[in-house]
């Protein structure tokens, strides 16, 4: 110990781990700040910020660092520096694929998945402790969101029911406050926990790598740069993950806002303190989710839930692909092809991303026709906001087919653009909405 | 199954989340009537002192149990 026996693969994990924080943080934005800013709590600027801020101070609040990574899910000694890497980097890319199409999905599991597949490649199946892969990812990863939708429904139920009669304007401006704290205190876990995490993985990178000595505790400069990723990750703002979250699931109105982020809150400080693994990306959703079932009236797009339901059992085993491949290329050619590779196939997807950007002055857009005219109106009714309701009158080219008024001429419609050769999008632009932006 | 979910944990975690995160929400929501639902005002707009300290002390308990669960995620107790 006391001397770096590869000191290049060594910042490269260190580096690798740092990106994966970023990811880290930008793709759970959503978990804390969607039900806000969806319901208009907070400007989405404001909220990243404030999102932001917390995960700093949360980073900061507990360093109780344990240098284990997948502990009970892989055989501990078989975690090697380019296994971390093959992880990483497995996790790193998973969550920006998940990024791109605007599905939450759980980093932890993704990071889990990469290790799983990179120590499959090292090691081959005895490396892995397949019973505590199932007790505790795959099987939370099931029943989280059902905790989570049940708590959350029940509380929109009962708030809803408590509100009754009192003037909307009173319940939006007070509710307001509520979800700022209760998305705060989300922000804040999700900071200690998460960045915690990186900071496990670096320290034990550190630890293998032979920089540090084994008992060492956490140096400063990684619980300086940790937090900071993260805190950069989550200011970034992964707005299409939050947009699916806020506005693609269901139309959320302040009261279940709050329902929502209380059950988030929560269930992931009781869930840990319990010692139940539960993912807050998963808690999320399902909070969400709940409070759709739980107000009457409001609709739920289950077909969006059940495509993030797939993503979620999907996570594992993709992620621990490339994390395998990863590993692979490791062994043949070094940690520069790997870290290079992962560099291409990130900018790739930033760059894909760009055709459809999605940032916080679109994030709150009404979500994708499918509703058609009366989807229009509803959002508008929900923002109280009479503008929205003005059909968008772009990319039309027929004069006849401006405003579609029922369902069934909308459907036609469709038909006949698609009979005469015109892209699908412009057929469901015609059919209201206010801004195509969304995920396929 | 059993070997694998923990249903002690599992039943601690649904039964105290349906007490604080449906029951606070629901507090909130009752200190929000008491300050602004039907009646809160009488034909002056004035509200009553007791609906009043209704309101302030739904608001204290939902404040406690958000300035308990900082100290919690601070003691890294979770």
């Amino acid at each position: 110990m006391g001397v770096v026996t590869d000191p290049v693969l060594l910042v490269i994990v260190v580096a690798t781990a740092l990106a994966f924080d970023f990811t880290n943080g930008f793709h759970d934005t959503g978990n804390a700040m969607a039900a806000s800013i969806a319901t208009r709590a907070m400007t989405p600027k404001k909220a990243v910020l404030l999102s932001a801020t917390l995960n700093m101070v949360g980073a900061f609040l507990s360093l109780a660092v344990a240098a284990t990574i997948a502990k009970g899910i892989v055989d501990s000694g078989v975690v090697t520096l380019p296994v971390l890497l093959g992880g990483l980097v497995g996790g790193i890319v998973w969550n920006l694929v998940t990024w791109l199409f605007g599905l939450p999905s759980s980093s932890s599991h993704a990071l889990v998945g990469g290790v799983v597949g990179a120590v499959l490649a090292a090691a081959g199946a005895s490396g892995v402790l397949w019973a505590g892969l199932i007790a505790k990812v795959l099987l939370p990863a099931l029943i989280g969101p059902l905790v989570a939708m049940f708590v959350s429904s029940m509380g929109t139920r009962l708030v809803v029911r408590s509100t009754k009669g009192v003037p909307q304007r009173s319940i939006d401006r007070n509710f307001r406050w509520g979800q700022i704290g209760s998305a705060s205190l989300v922000s804040l876990a999700h900071g200690t926990n998460d960045a915690q995490k990186s900071m496990g993985i670096i320290l034990l990178a550190l630890i293998a790598g032979g920089a540090v000595p084994e008992d060492s505790t956490v140096p400063l400069w990684v619980i300086f740069s940790c937090a900071l990723a993260m805190a950069l990750g989550t200011y970034t703002g992964g707005w299409r993950v939050i947009r699916t979250l806020g506005k693609g699931l269901v139309e959320l109105e302040s009261r279940q806002g709050l329902s929502a982020d209380a059950s988030t809150a929560t269930v992931i400080l009781l869930s840990s303190h319990f010692g139940f693994p539960l993912s807050t990306t998963h808690v999320a959703t399902g909070s969400v989710l709940g409070s759709g079932v739980g107000k009457k009236g409001a609709s739920v797009r289950w077909h969006i839930a059940g495509r993030m339901f797939v993503a979620w059992l999907v996570t594992v085993p993709a992620a621990g692909l490339v994390g395998a491949a990863c590993y692979g290329l490791n062994q043949i050619s070094g940690p520069y092809v790997v870290f290079g590779l992962l560099l291409v196939v990130a900018g790739g997807i930033v760059a894909w991303s760009r055709r459809k950007p999605v940032n916080h002055k679109n994030v709150n857009d009404a979500w994708k026709a499918g509703g058609g005219a009366e989807s229009a109106i509803a959002e508008s009714l929900i923002d109280h906001d009479p503008s929205l309701m003005v059909l968008p009158k772009k990319k039309k080219k027929r004069k006849k087919e401006k405003k579609p008024k029922h369902k069934k001429q909308k459907k036609n419609r469709k038909k006949h653009a698609k009979h005469s050769g015109d892209d699908v999008d412009r057929a469901e632009a015609t059919a209201g909405e206010v801004n195509s932006v969304g995920i396929r | 199954m059993s070997e694998y979910v923990e249903w002690g944990s599992l039943l601690e975690v649904l039964v105290f989340g349906l007490l604080i995160g449906a029951g606070l929400p629901t507090l909130f929501a009752l200190g929000v009537r008491a300050l602004a639902g039907p009646g809160s005002r009488d034909d002056d707009g004035h509200r009553s002192p007791v609906r009043v300290a209704v309101a302030m002390a739904c608001f204290a308990v939902v404040i406690g149990a958000i300035v308990t669960a900082i100290v919690i995620i601070g003691r890294g107790g979770h």
